[in-house]
């Protein structure tokens, strides 16, 4: 083992990971699975037709706890919080002065306290900015726990299987579930476009629980790299490629996560960073868009390619953010920010791959309906 | 069969050398979703990019192995990419060359030697 690889860090379910054959990568400063025997293709299908099986312990969970811990939350975020039920679940993302995002996340009320679950590569920048900004409330990092998801159309069959309960949650509920007298905390949501679960639980559970799962026939492990191609066929930002701090919640078409609460002529308008850029943006719209693209050919436009309005024109008008093949589609798909006049859909535009400029046309996002149970 | 530090394999037929990638490399790159083959009649010089091959993960550029001229390429690889991961190193050859002289492929790595490259 190189010295590299012994600094990155370990999830509770780095050994079931070797066991079943993940090929490990570091993944902001973790040891990942990529992908298992059955390679990305096949992984990205199997969730889509069956059910998949994620470990995102990586991710931050931390516990806000204090007097109206989620109204004072607000304050770092353009999302209406306070009214958040008990046991619901919200997208949110926090912003700096300029309107920019600095991760997204989720967060939920749990009724003992408020969880936040955020972006691997953000959680310590992002623990930072909670303790150093909710000085009244007690902001503290989740380790003791792991995070897996479980993701596609025979989600909650499987589920179910251990946890009944579970089927009675709806898309962005939130439960504390037993299973062998452990308490799970489940939320029906995540990161495919499909019908799932996330599941928190002790670490020491961890790879039981994983093998509970796995045990049934329908579920196969899923890596990163399936992982990524399952939201972007979903239409979902990746922080750090489609969503950071030089892009608004407005750019990113974020804005129906914006509640009217938060919103100009809401009870409680603003008062988040950057809202002076954001609110303004989100009245009279963005000059620049997130937008999906379908490239006209079979060659994947990844992240970083260059768009143009045209076949010959010199100035370019936007990039990729993030783009590949989608497995579900048997298609090149891409996201990617273009001026708010190239941004309706079937708009076609040039993409400028190896040297040669190929059409890609402006498609609604997500690219293939979601799946959510509602 | 001759063998790169590229992980291509290369194939002598008649006058002309077959040229494809090694089930290692294959491997390694996952399921192929886009191949973009050269030009027929394109002299390139060893180290040239001259196709690309794309996984569901990532691109990546097959180079020249050696000197010379495109003479044929693999048409069905264009249409059914997922070939190179079925018989990399049978029906998924990417290019065929034509050498001044073969003899440069004595430089290149025997089987047994690119087993033992792979460690």
């Amino acid at each position: 083992m190189t010295d590299s690889q012994t600094d990155l860090r370990r999830t509770a379910l780095h050994a079931l990971h070797l066991e079943l054959g993940g090929k490990m990568v570091p993944f902001a400063g973790y040891d990942m699975p990529v992908q298992y025997p059955m390679g990305v293709m096949g992984e990205h299908l199997h969730c889509r037709d069956k059910a998949g099986l994620f470990d995102v312990s990586h991710m931050g969970q931390v516990i806000l706890r204090g007097p109206d811990a989620a109204l004072a939350l607000e304050r770092l975020v353009p999302v209406a919080l306070a009214e958040l039920p008990l046991g619901r679940q919200r997208y949110a993302m926090f912003t700096n002065d300029a309107g920019g995002i600095l991760d997204d996340l989720m967060v939920a009320n749990r009724g003992a306290h408020v969880l936040a679950v955020v972006n691997a590569a953000c959680k310590a920048a992002d623990l930072a900015h909670m303790q150093d900004n909710l000085r009244d409330l007690d902001v503290t990092e989740v380790t003791d726990r792991a995070l897996l998801a479980l993701q596609g159309p025979q989600a909650e069959a499987v589920l179910a299987g251990l946890l009944p309960e579970v089927a009675k949650m709806r898309f962005m509920d939130v439960a504390d579930h037993d299973w062998n007298g452990v308490t799970l905390w489940v939320s029906r949501s995540g990161y495919t476009g499909e019908d799932g679960f996330e599941i928190s639980l002790p670490n020491a559970q961890a790879e039981g629980f994983a093998r509970a799962l796995l045990a049934h026939p329908d579920v196969a492990p899923i890596g990163l790299g399936a992982r990524d191609s399952l939201r972007l066929e979903a239409g979902l930002c990746l922080y750090g490629n489609d969503i950071d701090t030089t892009t608004t919640p407005i750019e990113a078409g974020l804005t129906w996560a914006i509640q009217k609460g938060r919103r100009v002529g809401g009870a409680r308008a603003g008062g988040f960073p950057g809202a002076d850029v954001v609110l303004p943006q989100l009245a009279q719209g963005a000059p620049r868009q997130r937008v999906g693209l379908l490239p006209d050919g079979r060659a994947p436009m990844r992240a970083g390619t260059a768009l143009f309005a045209t076949q010959d024109s010199e100035t370019q008008i936007g990039t990729i953010t993030s783009g590949g093949f989608g497995p579900s589609l048997g298609r090149p798909v891409a996201m990617g920010y273009v001026p708010a006049q190239y941004a309706g859909a079937d708009t076609e535009l040039w993409a400028e791959l190896r040297g040669k400029r190929l059409p890609v046309r402006v498609a609604a996002l997500p690219f293939r309906p979601s799946n959510y149970s509602k | 069969m001759r063998f790169t530090e590229e992980h291509e394999w290369l194939r002598v037929e008649g006058d002309v050398v077959v040229v494809g990638i090694t089930e290692h490399a294959a491997e390694q790159l996952g399921d192929v979703v886009f191949v973009e083959l050269p030009e027929i009649e394109a002299m390139v010089a060893k180290g040239d990019e001259v196709c690309v091959i794309e996984s569901v993960k990532a691109a990546s550029d097959i180079l020249a192995p050696v000197d010379g001229e495109i003479v044929a390429v693999n048409e069905a690889l264009v249409d059914s990419p997922a070939l190179v991961n079925e018989d990399p190193q049978g029906d998924a050859w990417f290019f065929k060359m034509k050498l001044d002289d073969l003899g440069v492929l004595d430089d290149l790595m025997s089987e047994d030697e690119y087993k033992e490259f792979l460690g």
